[in-house]
């Protein structure tokens, strides 16, 4: 007999292993996430998966399912916690919408989409981050990175441990495994899957930015929920 | 007839885009006038703001006077509206935020690429510039907002006609966006 546990009074069949996150997305419901990605080990960090489990808050990307499990995801407090999380990202980094190749692309920004998020509440933190354009296809902007470390998963899995995040709390970084510390002296290649698995607009392809008009892309007509939620979304190098 | 419905707009650090897109509301804005009348705005050159049912604010702050004419805007508006990126969040302006300002100064006015006769503006007609630039609710509370850079004139429109008909503002997914 198949188990399965109840997500918003809805019955979810799961294997034995998977997570809440996992089982959810095989049955087609959307649990709001930027660090998780199915090719990858979650990683519990953006905490936007936070789902209520037998009255206990738990990242439903770490947390396994099991048999019985009342699960609550869409409920109005769940959400505007999402919401608050969604705008403390946005303020913790530098995330300027208008002026970013990313936009309508972007994962974070759709989130904030699927969450009506209108402002971003909070005062900005403004940090002063750098950007590395030194590599000749890959373009790294720490000012839109949210330490979700699908790079460093990605790369790890493609076998060159191109990055890692250093250092806590505010002085937390995207650092590069290269002499220099710069990216053009890394191994990373444009055809690499952690060049393309960026959530935000921190590594982006260059020369790709704006063959797709603004209007036309990803998210701009289509939430989040109602799409492939884990498709890449930075274009192939040269395409 | 019932008094018309005053709104003010005012422009800080922004560059008028979100009024350009307001004006976009073409032909709806001969129905919007049958119930606002505008105060303070730069469609009407009234130059300080009386009471107010609406104030709808572009841009964020970076200046002395863009922090007198907020705070004028939030004494007098019942409801106030930061409206497009940069009242959201400083927008493009707040690029500079991640210069010092005397650097910035050095490179506009004295260093730059074309610069002719050197020198800082310093005329005591000219509003200080702050360290920073700040969206709008670092300084006042604000009631709502509307994202956009800028946002369409169907998302003034949606908000306008639901405050104006007593309904709660709400945008539609397709009316949001941050860019």
């Amino acid at each position: 007999m198949t188990k399965s546990f109840n997500l918003d009074g809805q019955g979810i069949a799961f294997e034995d292993g998977q997570t809440i996150l996992q089982a959810a997305e095989a049955a087609g419901v959307y649990i709001p996430h930027l660090c998780h990605h199915p090719d990858y080990s979650p990683h519990g960090s953006c905490k936007l998966c936070t789902v209520k489990v037998n009255g206990r808050i738990c990242s439903a990307c770490t947390f396994p399912a099991a048999e019985g499990q009342e699960v609550i995801s869409n409920s109005r407090e769940l959400q505007d916690d999402r919401k608050k999380i969604t705008q403390m990202l946005f303020v913790e980094g530098n995330h300027l919408c208008p002026g970013c190749e990313k936009t309508g692309n972007c994962k974070l920004q759709a989130v904030g989409y699927y969450l009506n998020m209108l402002d971003n509440h909070f005062p900005h933190f403004y940090p002063g981050r750098g950007l590395d354009a030194s590599h000749p296809d890959v373009l790294l902007d720490h000012n839109r990175c949210i330490f979700c470390t699908l790079c460093v998963r990605a790369s790890h899995k493609d076998g060159k441990d191109v990055f890692a995040i250093s250092g806590r709390g505010i002085n937390k970084r995207l650092i590069i495994n290269s002499a220099s510390g710069l990216l053009k002296d890394s191994a990373l290649s444009a055809e690499d899957r952690a060049a393309h698995i960026c959530p935000t607009g921190a590594i982006l392809i260059k020369r790709t930015g704006y063959q797709i008009p603004i209007g036309r892309r990803i998210y701009d007509h289509h939430g989040i929920d109602q799409i492939d939620t884990d498709m890449d979304t930075e274009p192939a190098h040269g395409s | 007839m019932a008094a018309k419905i005053r709104i003010a707009t005012t422009s800080l650090a922004g560059c008028f885009g979100c009024h350009m897109s307001f004006l976009d509301l073409d032909e709806r804005l001969l129905q919007l006038a049958d119930v606002v009348e505008f105060d303070r705005s730069p469609l009407t050159d009234i130059e300080h703001c009386g009471r107010c049912d609406i104030g709808l604010i572009e841009g964020g702050v970076c200046n002395s006077e863009n922090v007198h004419v907020l705070r004028e805007f939030r004494k007098n508006c019942k409801t106030l509206v930061a409206v497009g990126a940069c009242a959201l969040n400083g927008g493009l302006p707040a690029l500079r935020n991640f210069i010092a300002l005397e650097a910035c100064l050095q490179e506009s006015y004295l260093d730059g690429i074309g610069v002719e006769n050197p020198q800082i503006p310093s005329d005591p007609e000219l509003p200080l510039l702050l360290d920073k630039v700040h969206p709008l609710h670092e300084i006042v509370k604000i009631d709502y907002f509307l994202p956009g850079c800028p946002p369409s004139a169907d998302v003034f429109w949606k908000f306008l006609t639901d405050l104006i008909e007593g309904r709660e503002p709400e945008l539609p997914y397709e009316l949001v966006h941050y860019d």
